[in-house]
């Protein structure tokens, strides 16, 4: 797309160098951890070594006898104020500090409250809990058994560990094309439980101010305006008032969904505030991180598709247990407990479909967040890419060509999908074109060949997803009953520079940038000229926040409609200063003109003064708008990947030789940033793939609590991604625009698995659960006889 | 806790203080000195955005004592820039958008500043092996590579003095 307006003016198309670095690349952004507050206190958390058990007692004698040491919390003292257990955004309960017992390992038991965080940590040490372990329940599928012991005891009525069946689609039709289908394919796909790690961790300072009653927390959440309510509703009853409490999100090193939910660490905090008057800060460290804040995925798919020998597809169904820990904590919309997990039909035109899901309880932290994605969405794609491939090997036919077959064509636009979403735009065809003349797919399939003859393994891997995002359509999306909307202000000031702010929250996004480059686009102001706030809710707008990628399809959106207004009303001052009828004026970037005479011009700086100085009689003065954007639909962002492996068949190591990733997100807002987007979001897809996993053994006791063994991807094993895109605009969005963020973790493993496999089907391998281990690999080449 | 003296030099800066021994060295700069540049994220020397340099070798501050610092000097995010000057690497993670949270940038700048100091040509290959003690979850290290090749070619060409 060529860019409409200037360089020096900025606005869409523009690769504008970001605003926010300046301050990052010097040292100076503003992290939780880098605020300090005079007199400040240190909260530190005692966590329980075991994954279930019953608390005997805790003696907090010790730790209160070391000077600094100010107190010592307990669930007992939380319980006084009714604050020992929280709501979570699924309408399920959560523990902020236990009274009876424990359910999972590393959850929070005591805090500890000190002058310092080397005195907290002491302190922490210093308490001694009295355990009583109880039986362990870490396999969903043995949770379900009749004898399982009944986890959540809490609840009186509970006589299992079943939370919730959901199912969506039509099973007649679906079993009817089963029993019809010429062939049909079948597998058991594990995705596992893995863990966002921003490198920032979570954290919060909390500070009461008693004189004036007023709360004021910087916390690392992506979504400050829902934290603020919850924060009412929870604590409404021990006297905190919504319009006096201030969430401020300050610079966040990192989100992708982890810092959505609520963690007990920030309500300790709070608490511990509002019982001391004093400013408390709460850091957690890595190993917190890892080990206790919420999870992603731990789905366990049974997965089936029919079709005929020909290759066309035409039916799915699938069967699936999410295992969500001890609660259902997760932050998806709240009609939706499995998430978004129905774009399951995914890029492929299938006559019927049906989808089981049932959420189980288990020993473990809280699960379901996303891990960079919308709502289940990646479990979604990977099962439907995977189960494609598979299909396409069982029949004998090359993958692209059955994916060809089986396209969404671009004239079925808008598309109703067999479960019921409807699809804003795509041309999925062209976009797995491209990837394959990018990476020279037939040359590849060629040297496949000669190298397979040579017994050397070498695989193609191709995802062509479609992702849904930009939550959500008032009329299904609400989070506790808040629309999923969400907003922007924009004031122009009488200098002609601008002030906008959102109810979103950037984690790394670049919303001070791009936010800017729209209002640069729709109203002609140079993007210098143009300021980006979020994050704080005492200024900016109530919104829902940012996750799932819907800061481009929502609050965008907003940002365009609010600066449509605003035009709206230039539109009217220009004309009376050019004493000119509105309808006979022209725009273009940055000014109105009379039609035929543009000589006869004002341009938006003029107007902006003339709003507080010279505006017409009758009108108010002032330049600003608000929206609060309810989207029509969502956006439906695809791409077509390409992965080429080399597995070594002495070790079992897989190499990612190439990777080539074509993206559509619509119109690009800065394609700089989204190529950012796109190179980070691969990465987030390799790590999952073939390092990231989170195990528990029978005990409950995790395996990967660290740095040491959760293995994030270095430089080494990253290559250097190639990307390139194609460009169908949303039909809906004001913009044209879709959400892109996500995009790349979520279609990105699926590429590398069916890579894998596509290097070892001739061995009989039909499929493999990620993370694609080399041991899990070397495994399987001693099975299969090649390996020693 | 008893309290030990120490003298170091922070970008260029004496400073004479007391700290308790099993202060680390990541806690006296950004808690006593005030450099908040310098990020904590894993306390075990794993993910590297606490990376700072001390006597021209980049070491991870969060697994250092604040006492083993006694006598040396330090460089931190805060000191790269010079006279109003952005270093070379600062102003290539702008250019080549090398960072997007900006919570690592400091630890990648850090680990360049030390290593294009002993490595003026470098192949894109040893700049990955370089970096793979600083872990990024936002960029896919693509641009970081690029960034730390832009300083490189401004370093050769003059743009600034290590």
């Amino acid at each position: 797309m060529t860019p409409r307006t200037s360089p020096e003016i900025g606005g869409m198309g523009h690769s504008v160098k970001r605003k926010e670095d300046p301050r990052f690349i010097r040292g100076q952004g503003n992290y939780v951890d880098d605020v300090v507050l005079p007199d400040m206190l240190y909260l530190d958390i005692v966590r329980s070594p075991y994954a279930h058990a019953t608390i005997k007692s805790i003696d907090t004698a010790k730790a209160l006898a070391i000077p600094g040491v100010l107190a010592v919390i307990t669930g007992k003292d939380l319980e006084q104020y009714k604050l020992h257990w929280m709501p979570t955004l699924m309408s399920d309960t959560q523990m902020v500090l236990p009274v009876d017992k424990v359910m999972y390992q590393a959850q929070e038991v005591a805090a500890v409250l000190a002058t310092d965080r080397y005195i907290a940590a002491d302190g922490v040490d210093a308490v001694e809990v009295d355990y009583d372990p109880l039986p362990v329940v870490v396999d969903p599928k043995k949770a379900l058994l009749p004898d399982a012991p009944v986890l959540r005891t809490d609840k009186p009525d509970k006589k299992d560990n079943h939370i919730w069946h959901w199912e969506w689609g039509n099973r007649e039709t679906t079993d009817q094309l089963f029993r019809d289908a010429e062939v049909t394919v079948k597998e058991d796909i594990y995705i596992p439980r893995i863990h966002v790690s921003s490198i920032e961790t979570c954290g919060c300072v909390a500070h009461f101010d008693k004189v004036k009653g007023k709360l004021t927390v910087w916390m690392t959440t992506q979504a400050p305006h829902a934290i603020r309510t919850v924060f009412a509703l929870v604590a409404g009853h021990v006297g905190l008032s919504e319009e006096k409490i201030q969430i401020i999100s300050p610079d966040i090193g990192g989100g992708f969904g982890g810092k959505v939910p609520v963690y007990p660490g920030y309500v300790i905090a709070v608490a511990a505030s509002v019982l001391t008057g004093k400013p408390v800060k709460w850091i957690e460290d890595r190993m917190e991180n890892l080990q206790a804040d919420s999870f992603a995925r731990d789905y366990h798919i049974t997965a089936e598709l029919a079709g005929n020998k020909d290759g066309k597809l035409t039916a799915l169904r699938i069967k699936t247990l999410a295992d969500h820990g001890y609660t259902d904590a997760a932050a998806n919309p709240s009609k939706f407990p499995a998430g978004l997990f129905h774009i399951c039909t995914g890029s492929y035109d299938l006559k019927a479909a049906h989808v089981e899901v049932d959420g189980v309880y288990t020993n473990k932290p809280p699960g379901g967040i996303a891990y960079r994605c919308s709502f289940r969405v990646t479990e979604a794609v990977h099962t439907i890419e995977r189960m494609a491939d598979v299909m396409a090997h069982q029949i004998g036919m090359d993958p692209a060509e059955f994916r060809m077959k089986n396209f969404i064509k671009p004239e079925q636009f808008p598309y109703k999908s067999a479960l019921d979403w409807e699809y804003d735009s795509g041309n999925y065809a062209g976009a797995l074109k491209l990837a394959m003349d990018r990476i020279g797919y037939d040359a590849l399939r060629k040297e496949q060949i000669e190298k397979r003859a040579r017994g050397e393994l070498m695989g193609i891997g191709i995802s062509s997803f479609t992702e849904i995002v930009g939550a959500g359509p008032s009329k299904h999306f609400d989070i506790l009953g808040i629309k999923m909307f969400d907003s922007a202000e924009i004031r122009v000031h009488p200098t002609g520079k601008v002030l906008a702010r959102f109810g979103t929250k950037s984690q790394g996004q670049g919303h001070e940038t791009t936010y800017a480059q729209i209002i640069a686009e729709e109203l002609g102001f140079p993007v210098d000229n143009v300021l980006v706030e979020e994050g704080d809710t005492d200024t900016a707008p109530y919104g829902l926040g940012t996750y799932a990628s819907r800061s481009t399809p929502v609050a965008a959106a907003a940002c365009a409609v609010a600066c449509r207004k605003i035009k709206d009303k230039a539109r009217k001052i220009a004309a009376y200063l050019l004493e000119a009828h509105e309808d006979d004026l022209d725009w273009e970037p940055g000014k109105f003109f009379v039609k035929g005479s543009p000589d006869r011009a004002k341009t938006i700086q003029e107007i902006s003064l003339a709003a507080y100085t010279n505006h017409p009689p009758g009108m108010e003065a002032g330049l600003e708008a608000i929206n609060y954007y309810d989207p029509p639909n969502l956006t439906y962002p695809f791409g077509s990947y390409i992965c080429v492996v080399d597995i070594d068949s002495g070790t079992g190591e897989v190499k990612v030789r190439r990777f080539v990733a074509v993206d559509d997100c619509g119109n690009i807002i800065n394609p700089m940033i989204v190529e950012g987007q796109i190179h980070g979001g691969l990465t987030m897809g390799l790590g999952p793939a073939l390092y990231e996993e989170i195990q528990y053994d029978d005990s409950g006791n995790i395996l990967q609590g660290s740095f040491m063994n959760y293995l994030v991807p270095t430089a080494v094993e990253t290559p250097n991604w190639e990307t390139d895109k194609t460009c169908t605009p949303s039909p809906h969005h004001p913009l044209g625009a879709k959400g892109v963020g996500e995009s790349a973790t979520v279609g990105a493993p699926a590429a590398i698995v069916n890579a894998v496999v596509d290097a070892l089907w001739h061995l009989g391998v039909r499929h493999i659960d990620i993370p694609i281990t080399s041991a899990k690999v070397w495994k399987l080449l001693r099975e299969k006889g090649v390996s020693e | 806790m008893a309290k030990v003296p120490i003298r170091v030099k922070v970008n260029g800066v004496e400073h004479s203080t007391e700290v308790e021994p099993r202060l680390l060295l990541v806690h006296l700069l950004r808690e006593n000195f005030r450099l908040t540049g310098t990020h904590i994220g894993c306390d075990t020397s794993h993910c590297g955005a606490c990376t700072v340099v001390m006597d021209g070798r980049a070491i991870k501050s969060c697994t250092a004592f604040a006492v083993q610092a006694n006598g040396r000097e330090i460089t931190t995010v805060e000191g790269l820039e010079q006279n109003g000057q952005l270093h070379p690497l600062q102003e290539g993670f702008f250019q080549e958008h090398g960072l997007q949270c900006g919570y690592c940038t400091p630890g990648m700048l850090m680990t360049g500043y030390a290593f294009l100091g002993t490595n003026k040509n470098p192949s894109d290959d040893e700049i990955r092996h370089a970096i793979s003690g600083n872990l990024c979850r936002c960029t896919g290290y693509v641009n970081i590579v690029k960034a730390y090749q832009f300083a490189a070619q401004k370093l050769r060409d003059g743009g600034a003095q290590q």
